[in-house]
């Protein structure tokens, strides 16, 4: 017989340990998929890798394609904390795109319209993910179900502008104008896509991690999270954390959508985030919700996304196993983090 | 108004809510089970899309319609099953787990059908179910052609809401699945297995969940596509609420959603010209958000949801 | 829990089913129950037989907790004290039905180096008691000071300020945030407050020290601070959340059911706290079931019945029998 037995306290080292533990579980569960395809797995994997990691240009690319979900992470790193289950960061991000994308259009000297279009993407995804927090704390409405419901929403509205108002008259695609070209982020690295969104994301893992660690509202959300009751009974005004974090974590996921339409799309077209919101919860995961863990998470979730389409192109294995391995990944930490509050423990039976 | 109400009275906007509310029915009653017996189960999304995929590619491949429903019932029974291993046998957080069984599912459809079908311009259909008048009845005027003029699986749909309302309060099994939602250590010392009995509510929810998959891809659309499902789950779980985790106030709430949805349907087509069409499928899932705020004030959900069961813990 | 008869009536029905042949198994701790009522009795310590009593009749509590305990408990004495003014007060004081029993105008005073103990039938209205002192919920009517100041706006933090110090009935699920380290639930009340932080900015190295100085002070048994709040056993989560309240001078203390779950050393430990502050001119209100805790600890002791303060007794009056029978809502205003 095998017994789960309570913890008293994690090792250090667990927190790197687990997630390459739950990714190992992943990939080779995910290898039979690539079997099934009818690829060689060594070289399916071996096409992702160097196609996301292997040279220098191949590492630039998977930054900016983690970029989007080091911010949806930190989103969600930051609510799950408080248990405030946003699983809005896609609409939160796609309400950011959309505000950065009105402001960018607007000119104005370069540097004053990014730092305007940073606001105005925070600020609109802070106000979307107001809602379902408001709904919770007013109307005790299940936020999981009514921040899902209102990515929906947020999607419909995003194409309506895009094919109504702004709609490109000359083509007649449903793709929004474009930003003033002084108001695209500038590029880092010649030859590269490594925007100034890059720099933004690796800043703001640590300064998340501050106010997680160092702060009373840090401090605030995290009993709030771990047991409300208590928080109540301490004097914290639980609702006005929940709030609090609302704001943060939409803030967070509007600047993914700064991110994408500044950095690397300079408009909005309905496909601008293909999924990364949900991606988000997957990286906030991996990362066991510490916001330093997540740049991390974001770059391996990246290069799984840029390496499955490589890798698709080389053996016909469908790219939508990136998909597979997010879920897959998801659901392996899950598991994998039961290690830190239950060790096995292997009882005699009864003589 | 009085255009409105014309509009409402017609046979084909009956026939229409009903057939927009029989996947929600489902749905709702496969999550109403999982959640009565103590287990949210954020994965439905994912397991309606697998299900619609496994259900739309046994049908294809073996030209068996019914076959096809088999398989996608197999499908969300065997998804319930990962869900409950994860949530009851290990007690892990049932929100963050329903989250990944959908992107799982989601990811594991999209992958699997393209395998299977390839990449092709026009996505591959089937000659889905068709519609089974019922002797009599459907001879009723309005209610007959609207009601009893349906597909099988819309018959189906009916008949399981009486039967789990009778399944959930008037069987053993049914006494046991309230009780592990309730208050899963009375239940535990009264001798009933909660571990064994959410396992059973949650794999039931998700063979409920795997016929609303059946439905879209084999009756409804007759073809898979990636927006076959499109947050129809995610309404369902808001249906639950609504409906009280009551099997008829359930089905009630699809029914009120399907209406609403019938609604923006008709209004898009009556060319409103000057509104744009997303505003009407926004529609929807407003309402759906506007009615949880309304109804979640007195909503009483189970005592035990959300909450793993270990028995040497207190 | 049950009043002194119901018990009575209890064991009356007990030992008939005992001489009708029944083998009855009765685990308790509270050892005049097991010598009123067992034939035999088996005292187990830390899991394992500490010892075995034959006739449990005719030996002494303070023998069998000697076993349960491995060493001589001497019951701490309350030596007099000279109450001063009153530290809290409560005037009329009703609420509406928001958790069990309301309460209906319910006037008390507790004075400085004073414990006022509160007896009664748990449900009678107890829990919203301690709500309202503790500042959780606002009552409908009536009025509260706490060291002569009127509480205008009824928040924990607000109660808190202005010198109340409070440990909740339950300890696990309104006392202390179990997953996080203790030294996060120690300073919980007082995070906003300069001792742990300043301008939003938390002190690490203060919240450490305090967590380090109270967990030596109170002898917490535990691997240090960051240990996970919940790995700790009762009697050390009961100390710590004394600690926690007491580090910062409270001029009235409210506490429920201080010892329930604990073994004999540790509620001691308690005891002796409570009489300690209580010497240091703190009023202290203890809420509790286990009526000879409540006449050792209290100078005066208020019955509860149905939301209601029936009557109150000086201690040196009371015995459980007429506590007893107030508690059934049998007598009135004493």
């Amino acid at each position: 017989m095998f017994r789960l037995e309570a913890r008293t306290s994690t090792p250090a080292w667990f927190n790197l340990a687990l997630p390459l533990l739950a990714i190992g579980a992943t990939l080779i569960l995910c290898s039979g998929l690539i079997a099934l395809a009818g690829a060689g797995v060594v070289e399916a994997y071996g096409v992702m890798f160097s196609a996301s990691l292997g040279d220098s240009y191949a590492v630039t690319e998977t930054l900016v394609r983690a970029t989007p979900m080091i911010f949806t992470g930190l989103a969600v790193a930051v609510a799950f904390r408080a248990k405030f289950w946003n699983i809005g960061a896609e609409g939160q991000l796609l309400a950011g795109a959309v505000a950065s994308c009105a402001v960018g259009a607007i000119p104005m000297p370069g540097p004053l319209a990014m730092l305007l279009m940073a606001l105005a993407g925070a600020a609109a995804g802070a106000a979307v993910a107001l809602i379902p927090a408001t709904l919770r704390v007013k109307f005790r409405v299940d936020d999981v179900v009514s921040s899902l419901l209102l990515n929906s929403v947020i999607f419909y509205a995003l194409m309506a502008l895009i094919e109504g108002p702004w709609k490109d008259s000359f083509s007649g695609y449903p793709i929004s104008p474009p930003i003033e070209d002084t108001a695209n982020f500038p590029v880092l690295l010649e030859g590269t896509r490594l925007h100034l969104g890059v720099v933004a994301a690796l800043v703001a893992a640590p300064l998340i991690w501050f106010v997680v660690a160092r702060t009373t509202l840090g401090f605030r959300i995290r009993v709030t999270g771990e047991n409300p009751e208590a928080a109540r009974y301490g004097g914290i005004n639980v609702e006005r954390v929940l709030i609090s974090t609302a704001l943060l974590s939409g803030a967070l996921a509007g600047l993914a959508g700064v991110g994408e339409v500044g950095g690397v799309h300079f408009q909005v077209m309905s496909d601008i985030s293909p999924g990364y919101g949900y991606s988000g919860i997957v990286v906030a995961m991996l990362a066991r919700l510490n916001p330093l863990g997540v740049v991390p998470a974001a770059i391996f979730l990246a290069a799984v996304m840029t390496g499955a389409e490589a890798m698709s192109r080389a053996t016909g294995v469908p790219a939508f196993l990136s998909e597979v391995i997010q879920g897959t990944a998801l659901l392996a930490m899950l598991v994998a983090l039961l290690f830190t509050a239950y060790r096995i423990r292997r009882v005699g039976t009864a003589k | 108004m009085s255009a409105v109400l014309e509009q409402i009275f017609q046979v084909g906007f009956l026939a229409a809510i009903i057939r927009i509310a029989t996947p929600l029915a489902f749905a709702t009653l496969g999550e109403m089970f999982s959640e009565r017996a103590g287990v949210l189960n954020l994965g439905i999304e994912g397991i309606m899309l697998l299900s619609a995929m496994t259900g739309f590619t046994a049908a294809s491949l073996s030209g068996s319609l019914w076959l096809g429903v088999l398989a996608a019932v197999l499908t969300g029974a065997l998804m319930g099953a990962v869900h409950a291993l994860f949530t009851v046998a290990l007690g892990l957080s049932q929100h963050v787990c329903g989250i990944g069984v959908t992107l799982f599912s989601s990811g594991l459809a999209y992958f699997l059908y393209r395998l299977i079908f390839g990449q092709q311009s026009v996505p591959p259909n089937i000659k889905g179910f068709e519609t089974l008048p019922i002797p009599i009845l459907s001879g009723i005027p309005v209610l007959g052609p609207a009601v009893f003029n349906q597909f099988s699986l819309v018959y189906m749909a009916m008949l399981s809401i009486p039967l789990a309302a009778f399944v959930l309060y008037r069987t053993p099994w049914g006494l046991s699945v309230r009780m592990v939602g309730e208050n899963p250590r009375a239940a535990d010392s009264a001798g009933v297995s909660v571990i064994a009995t959410r396992f059973q509510a949650v794999i039931l929810g998700g063979a409920l969940m795997g016929l609303a998959g059946a439905f879209l891809s084999m009756a409804q659309f007759n073809a898979f596509t990636f927006g076959v499902v499109s947050g129809r789950g995610w309404v369902a779980i808001a249906l639950v609420v609504f409906g009280r985790w009551d099997p008829w106030r359930s089905a009630g709430a699809a029914l009120l959603f399907a209406f609403v949805d019938a609604l923006q349907l008709r209004m898009q087509a009556s060319g409103l010209g000057h509104i744009p069409y997303e505003a009407f499928l926004m529609l929807p899932f407003i309402f759906t958000i506007v009615a949880m705020a309304v109804m979640s004030r007195n909503a009483v959900a189970p005592s035990a949801l959300l909450k793993p069961f270990r028995r040497e813990e207190r | 829990m049950l009043a002194p008869t119901e018990v009575d009536g209890l064991f009356s029905a007990l030992r008939s089913m005992a001489a009708q042949g029944l083998g009855i198994i009765f685990i308790s701790h509270k050892l005049n129950e097991v010598r009123a009522l067992t034939h035999r009795c088996v005292v187990l310590r830390h899991g394992r037989v500490a010892g075995r009593v034959d006739a449990p009749a005719s030996t002494t509590s303070s023998e069998m907790a000697r076993l349960m305990c491995g060493h001589e408990i001497v019951p701490p004495a309350r030596g007099p004290s000279t109450p001063g003014a009153a530290v809290l007060t409560l005037e009329g004081i009703s609420t509406s039905q928001h958790s069990g029993m309301a309460l209906r105008d319910v006037s008390l005073s507790v004075r400085g180096g004073e414990i006022l103990g509160i007896a009664g039938v748990s449900g009678n209205g107890q829990r919203a008691l301690a709500e309202v002192i503790s500042g959780v919920h606002a009552p409908d009517a009536g009025k509260m000071t706490i060291a002569g100041k009127t509480v205008s706006r009824f928040s924990p933090r607000d109660v808190q300020a202005l010198g109340l110090g409070r440990i909740p009935e339950d300890r696990m699920t309104t006392g202390l945030v179990t997953n996080l380290p203790l030294a996060d639930s120690m300073v919980l009340p007082r995070i906003g407050t300069e001792a742990f932080s300043r301008n939003g900015l938390l002190k690490p190295d203060a919240i450490r020290a305090f967590a380090e100085a109270q967990i030596k002070a109170y002898d917490i048994r535990c691997p240090g601070p960051m240990t996970r709040a919940g790995a700790l056993s009762g009697g050390n989560l009961q100390k710590a959340l004394l600690a926690r309240e007491l580090a910062f001078d409270p001029k009235v203390l409210i506490v429920s059911q201080p010892t329930r779950g604990l073994d004999i050393g540790a509620a001691r430990f308690i005891h002796e706290k409570f009489l300690d502050m209580r010497a240091k001119g703190c009023g202290i209100i203890v809420i509790g079931e286990d009526l000879e805790e409540l006449l050792m600890l209290s100078d005066r002791i208020a019955v509860m019945y149905e939301g209601r303060i029936v009557g109150t007794l000086d201690s040196a009056d009371a015995s459980v029998a007429r506590l007893g029978l107030m508690m059934t809502g049998a007598e009135g205003k004493a």
